[in-house]
């Protein structure tokens, strides 16, 4: 009897071989994962194409690891500079434009750094690291991550100086980094995509916005399928095409959070020197 | 949006949780086959190498058994991460097994999972089986057995204890989330199990589902533990 059932056990599990069907992988951000995009424009695509995207959702730097392992067929990040120099090293073909958000800074309701209303982030983050006021940051090498330290630099800030203390790099994620400043009361900047997703506010609120430093470009591009032979290169370019045609650009600016829309289509602009 | 007292989410998952199992929904009951799939052929896969190995080593005496039973006690601490990298390294398209191209498959997942629990079998059924081996040495060698043809009639009197033992290994194989979040990538509908939508849902936010799937896992895992139970006792009726 036991002998019996410990083979029609083995039998059940080892049979079923797991479902193949026409697929790509695309390692992307957590932005796009978590905001719900995907869920919004993939089905579209692979409706018409019968192609399924298997999305791999990463911090940018990250996924650009995954793309030069050769583990994805199509990369689709937010970090221009390390983007452009994933294509100068051979690792992907043309990189092109898809579409733009913006990045928020949030913050608690009560403000200590008192930069609530500001459209300068350069001053809001210096009035930030003056008052030591809490504010968590990705640390993960993601395209937030590089977009804040970026944005430090111009304020002439070095966030460094108060690691540990006000300035808290938790490694992780944008919605474990908001989970957290929600928690501690602290500041934090975020694609506004996440944000208008993301349930744990509590006090939370967004304090500067509409700077047009806080720009967020995503851009695609096929990992080179001359470094790595098996990559889908037909149907990854096929996703690419889509994605930067009318059709895939009204995808994108038909998704919608509470009325709002989430990404702004800008593939038409032609990607300079790259 | 008000933030919610505490009390409030935990109610609130509750019902969630009532209301996601009554929903009968389909993308949730893929996720739990996912889950169960994954995680009962890892401990299948674990078993095959880790029993035998469990009751090699309670009834085998070499130089360096100490040494050993150490080193696989240890390895029961093997961090989920860590496996999880080992074999991320190893199936990635640039690692050794890259050909395969299992990286980002269930399949994947199936031997992290694998990787972690085969020491737990192994180290839980040596001390299982060393016990009983000691009570009937004796008896197993008068009929001329050595060691080597000890270890099955070790694992078939002992099969009562050591489901135990896969249990044990089910628990911490349908638990982890690190492992199977790097070597499958958490891909919906093809790679996201229970353990990765959860946090998933965590990073989302929204606490209250992510605490109601938990709740959801938790049932399974319940289940799955009765109903093993309710086989031993049925077997062990039959066998007494």
């Amino acid at each position: 009897m036991f002998r019996r059932l410990i083979l029609a056990a083995a039998l059940a599990l080892a049979t079923p071989a797991f479902a193949q069907e026409r697929s790509i992988t695309v390692a992307s951000t957590t932005s796009t994962e978590q905001s719900g995009l995907f869920g919004h424009i993939l089905p579209i695509f692979t409706r018409e194409t019968g192609i399924a995207v298997r999305v791999v959702a990463l911090g940018t730097g990250q996924a650009l690891d995954v793309g030069r392992r050769g583990d994805a067929d199509v990369v689709f990040v937010h970090d221009r500079v390390a983007e452009q120099r994933f294509v100068r090293e051979g690792h992907g073909l043309e990189r092109q434009h898809v579409m733009f958000n913006d990045f928020v800074i949030v913050g608690p309701e009560a403000d200590p750094a008192g930069i609530a209303g500001s459209r300068d982030t350069a001053a809001a983050l210096k009035r930030i690291a003056e008052s030591r006021a809490p504010f968590i940051s990705r640390g993960d090498r993601s395209g937030t991550h590089a977009a804040e330290l970026r944005l430090w630099q111009q304020a002439g800030v070095d966030p460094a100086s108060g690691r540990g203390v006000w300035y808290r790099e938790i490694g992780q994620g944008m919605g474990p980094t908001l989970n957290t400043a929600a928690a501690q009361g602290a500041y934090a900047m975020t694609d506004r995509g996440t944000w208008l997703s993301f349930r744990n506010r509590q006090g939370l609120r967004i304090v500067v916005e509409g700077d047009a430093r806080l720009f967020n470009q995503y851009g695609v591009m096929l990992v080179n399928p001359a470094r790595h032979a098996h990559v889908k290169r037909e149907d990854g370019q096929r996703f690419i095409d889509w994605i930067v045609s009318p059709a895939g650009q009204a995808a994108i600016a038909g998704y919608k959070i509470n009325g709002e829309q989430l990404f702004f289509p800008n593939a038409a602009q032609a990607e300079p020197g790259a | 949006m008000v933030s919610l007292p505490a009390m409030n989410d935990l109610h609130s998952a509750f019902g969630q949780a009532l209301g996601l199992v009554a929903d009968g929904d389909a993308t949730l009951g893929n996720i739990v086959l996912l889950s169960l799939r994954v995680s009962l052929t890892a401990v299948a896969l674990a078993a095959l190498v880790g029993l035998p190995l469990g009751a090699l080593l309670a009834v085998a005496r070499f130089p360096g058994r100490g040494g050993v039973v150490v080193a696989l006690n240890a390895l029961m601490g093997l961090p989920p991460v860590v496996a999880g990298l080992l074999i991320y390294l190893l199936l990635s398209r640039s690692g050794p097994l890259g050909p395969l191209g299992l990286l980002f498959t269930p399949t994947a997942m199936v031997i992290a999972q694998a990787l972690l629990i085969a020491p737990i079998l192994a180290a839980l059924a040596r001390q299982v089986l060393e016990a009983m081996w000691e009570e009937y040495a004796e008896q197993l060698r008068s009929f001329g057995a050595g060691p080597w043809r000890a270890v099955p009639t070790l694992l078939w009197d002992g099969r009562f204890a050591l489901l135990t033992v896969l249990l044990a290994g089910f628990g911490r194989a349908s638990a982890e989330v690190g492992a199977v979040m790097i070597v499958g990538g958490n891909i919906e509908g093809f790679t996201r199990v229970m353990t990765t939508a959860i946090a998933l849902e965590t990073s989302k936010g929204d606490l209250p589902l992510a605490l109601a799937l938990g709740m959801v896992l938790m049932a399974i895992v319940l289940t799955v533990n009765a109903l093993a139970q309710g086989l031993r006792d049925i077997a062990a009726r039959q066998a007494g």
